[in-house]
């Protein structure tokens, strides 16, 4: 019975959306005044109405799986009674039909959070974001409804369920779906001001100030999500990696680069009142590459080690409701954009000017990525033939753009807005220039080996390091009270340089080695030794296991004891790999369970690497996002 | 043109990019091999001693070719889907151990023989424990009979005619939609003729 009133309440979502996305912006149409106030005002109690729903259908297949009701067809295929509870509920979004939902639930609370703290703006403006908002989730309601519907029952029901691909039993990607989630929707709610902006011909500062703190959140979650994907490959695939240069990963990684390219512009129309087109485009190209970063996803057109959730059927409707919500919008913007009067001037060397270069290169990196992730499918559509990009390819092209993207956030957070002298720039930031150069010629000295690679990468993080801290101590020391802003900007670009060091100790300094270890087998990576001790037979709720226990010793001395294991879940036929991991301030020790090598299996294929500076990328990421949270939660934008 | 329209212009072309691609399966990847008679080869087969296997024993059958090793995580992906299949005896599928001894492995360097011993144990182990779908298995020790065929990746199958012509090929793990859907029906019409 429950799971038929969570559909009943989706589809009174959908009926509810669909008020909510035309009555308000037809409101803002109408002549007359009393109709206007009537309709405008329509927008806040629809809004939260199709939370409630949604909500409630959301909660009403957390039911579903937390009670094991395998007459679900999609419970019986995500969860199983064995799965710990935790993971149950997880399970919701662990398959492609609550996945589409949880994204529903989060643009459906989203759009309350603009009901909300949407007090202080004009009701015509209020009613066109909710309204746009709320037309987007009338797609992905009807999407649902139409071809992912996750209430469908399965009779006769199953005695129980296959339960959650193994890979997912994690703590890490219990929350990277909700984090990333967050963030793609957030991207709505920028793109849902710009698309307001466009229809009311008002571009203007107000617009910008408006979109800030929302792009910002937005951003933090996606930072945060990605962050997490990252560290769970890390750990879980057993492969020692962080990238993959996956279509997956990218395409997480082009709405993030967008959004940092608009966070950055948006500051400019604010504050000076120019790029009003660009900043625009940034909004609509944020949201537009989420919705492509769902289709590639969902639609199974790229293979990717994400693909356990693709349905061609359903690429379909998700590129027909892409072409619709981005072809309009673009259409728009054409036909608007012109009439947008164009801001202040520009000086060739001035804060806009260094804004609007990194946003270029941002753009440009990510059109990069973008065209390396779909290249094969541009060839084989033209009969070219079957080709992948791998990570040559992006290494190649993205690094050379993200280099100068980095190098330049000092500069341009020192130079004056309007008009600002090269020689001055210059002379003020000599000392970071120089330390961080010094530094940097002498630090792979004492890690192990020079290389220009590593001290080139040393350089860069170590100037916008340096360059961050030069300007916090500059302002600390003046008077007058800090907003939480500058706090907040510096800290996201001390996470970058923090982000940049970690990635060039890693790739210049790790250390692998492939091994057959049988117990008490050593392998040596100087300083550290590993042994292998024993290995054992555990059992899991849900899974059996040998679990290797590997000492780890330095100077004779045991450290740490690391405890990888090779489990095989008993309702699949693949093993999973937990990797053992310590984890130093500047570096970890990775070991990873191969493979049996002989029938006894007392022989087996290890991994051990030594991985220097990784704690750092997490660490970097955490900075960006802590920094995202200062700027978000500045007083001025709470008024 | 006016410069406002370009985004729009550039959307417009990645949609009717994303359309075309939409109909695509990645993973199908053609072959200039279809249509064509399999390369003929003589291998030794995994049950042991000096019995060997070649395409033309299977002559006035139709029957499928599957490209494995105990090394390929993909392939325990796909193995109880094949050995389920192989339940239903019908069509016979023969393996081909592919590369089973790796470059980066130790007992890569040593004398044939003993690979093949060690090869065939391993497949045999890995056999044992997660079914056996095949009639036979052939070791392609060195990978030649793999070049002539084009293998891409492993697992790969290929379907071949009464004639010994090769009808189809599939890169990556079957599912049993796609042996319900395509390979079954193609199966049945080859047999027919």
């Amino acid at each position: 019975m429950i799971p038929e009133l969570g559909h009943f309440a989706l589809i009174l979502a959908a009926v509810v959306a669909l008020m909510q996305g035309v009555l308000p912006i037809a409101g803002t149409l109408v002549r007359d005044a009393q109709t206007q106030v009537t309709l405008q005002s329509l927008a806040r109690p629809t809004a939260a109405l199709q939370f409630v729903l949604v909500a409630f259908a959301f909660g009403a297949l957390a039911a579903a799986f937390l009670g094991n009701d395998f007459s679900v067809q999609y419970v019986a295929q995500h969860s199983n009674s064995l799965l710990p509870k935790p993971y149950q509920f997880a399970a919701v979004w662990g398959g492609h039909e609550g996945s589409l939902l949880l994204w529903v639930l989060l643009l459906s609370l989203w759009t309350v959070a603009v009901v909300v703290f949407s007090r202080s703006l004009p009701l015509d403006m209020v009613a066109r974001v909710i309204g746009v908002l709320g037309l987007i989730s009338v797609g992905f309601l009807l999407f649902i409804l139409t071809t992912s519907n996750p209430f469908e029952r399965l009779l006769p029901a199953a005695l129980d369920g296959r339960d959650l691909n193994p890979l997912l039993q994690d703590p890490g990607l219990v929350i990277h779906p909700p984090m990333l989630y967050m963030g793609y929707v957030g991207m709505a709610v920028a793109f849902a001001f710009a698309v307001s902006a466009l229809m009311s011909g008002r571009l203007d500062a107000a617009w910008a100030r408006w979109s800030r703190p929302w792009t910002v959140v937005a951003w933090m979650f996606l930072t945060f999500g990605i962050g997490l994907g990252s560290w769970w490959a890390y750990y879980e695939l057993g492969w020692g990696g962080w990238w993959f240069w996956d279509p997956v990963e990218n395409a997480s990684l082009m709405p993030w680069l967008v959004g940092t390219a608009l966070i950055h512009s948006l500051m400019v129309t604010e504050k000076r009142g120019s790029f009003k087109a660009w900043t625009v485009l940034l909004a609509i190209a944020a949201f537009s590459l989420s919705l492509l970063g769902t289709f590639l996803v969902r639609s199974g057109v790229l293979t990717s080690v994400h693909a356990f959730a693709s349905d061609p059927k359903r690429g379909v409707f998700i590129l027909i409701f892409l072409a619709v919500v981005v072809g309009s919008s673009l259409t728009l913007f054409a036909w608007r954009a012109p009439r947008v009067a164009l801001g202040g001037r520009m000086a060739l060397v001035s804060r806009e000017s260094f804004l609007l270069a990194n946003s270029v290169l941002l753009v440009v990196a990510t059109a990069a990525v973008l065209l390396g992730t779909i290249y094969p499918l541009i060839i084989d559509a033209l009969n070219l033939g079957k080709l992948s990009v791998g990570p040559p390819y992006f290494n190649a092209v993205f690094a050379p753009l993200l280099v100068p993207t980095v190098f330049l956030i000092i500069p341009g957070s020192v130079a004056r807005w309007r008009d600002a002298n090269v020689r001055e720039i210059a002379f003020k930031l000599r000392w970071a220039f120089a330390s961080a150069l010094g530094l940097a010629l002498v630090l792979p000295f004492a890690l192990g080996a020079w290389s220009i690679g590593a001290a080139f990468g040393l350089f860069l993080g170590l100037w916008v390091a340096l360059g961050t801290a030069q300007q916090v101590l500059a302002r600390v020391n003046k008077p007058g009270r800090i907003p939480a802003s500058f706090w907040g900007q510096h800290l996201a670009h001390f996470g970058m340089a923090v982000l940049v060091i970690g990635i060039t100790g890693v790739k210049s300094y790790e250390v692998e080695r492939d091994v057959r270890m049988q117990i008490g087998d050593v392998v040596t990576i100087a300083p550290y030794t590993f042994r292998l001790n024993s290995l054992d037979e555990v059992r899991g709720p849900n899974y059996k296991a040998v679990r290797a226990d590997v000492q780890v010793l330095r100077n004779d001395k045991i450290i740490e004891i690391l405890q990888p294991e090779k489990r095989r879940y008993f309702s699949s036929a693949m093993p999973m790999t937990e990797a053992g991991i310590d984890s130093g301030f500047m570096r970890d020790l990775y070991v990873s369970l191969g493979e049996p090598l002989d029938d006894a299996r007392t022989e087996w294929s290890m991994r051990v690497y030594y991985k220097p500076f990784v704690p750092w990328l997490w660490g970097g990421v955490v900075l960006m996002v802590l920094g995202g949270l200062l700027a978000a939660l500045d007083r001025r934008y709470r008024k | 043109m006016k410069k406002v329209l370009i985004p729009l212009v550039l959307f417009i072309g990645l949609v009717v990019f994303l359309a075309v691609g939409l109909k695509r399966d990645p993973r199908e990847i053609p072959s200039p091999l279809i249509g064509k008679p399999a390369p003929h080869f003589t291998l030794f087969t995994l049950e042991g001693g000096d019995a060997k296997f070649s395409p033309s024993d299977m002559q006035g059958q139709v029957w499928m070719l599957n490209v494995w090793a105990t090394w390929c995580v993909a392939c325990r992906e796909e193995h109880p889907v094949l050995v389920a299949f192989a339940e239903k005896n019908q069509v016979p599928i023969v393996g081909l151990s592919y590369k089973e001894i790796q470059p980066q492995d130790p007992a890569y360097k040593a004398p044939f023989d003993e690979k093949l011993k060690l090869a065939r144990e391993r497949s045999e182990v890995w056999l044992k424990r997660h079914g056996n779908p095949y009639v036979t298995s052939v070791m392609d020790m060195d990978g030649r009979v793999g070049i002539n065929y084009g293998v891409y990746g492993v697992p790969e199958t290929y379907v071949i005619d009464k004639a010994g012509v090769i009808r189809y090929k599939f890169v990556g793990a079957v599912s049993p939609a796609l042996l319900a859907e395509k390979i079954l029906p193609l199966i049945a019409e080859l047999n027919k003729s």
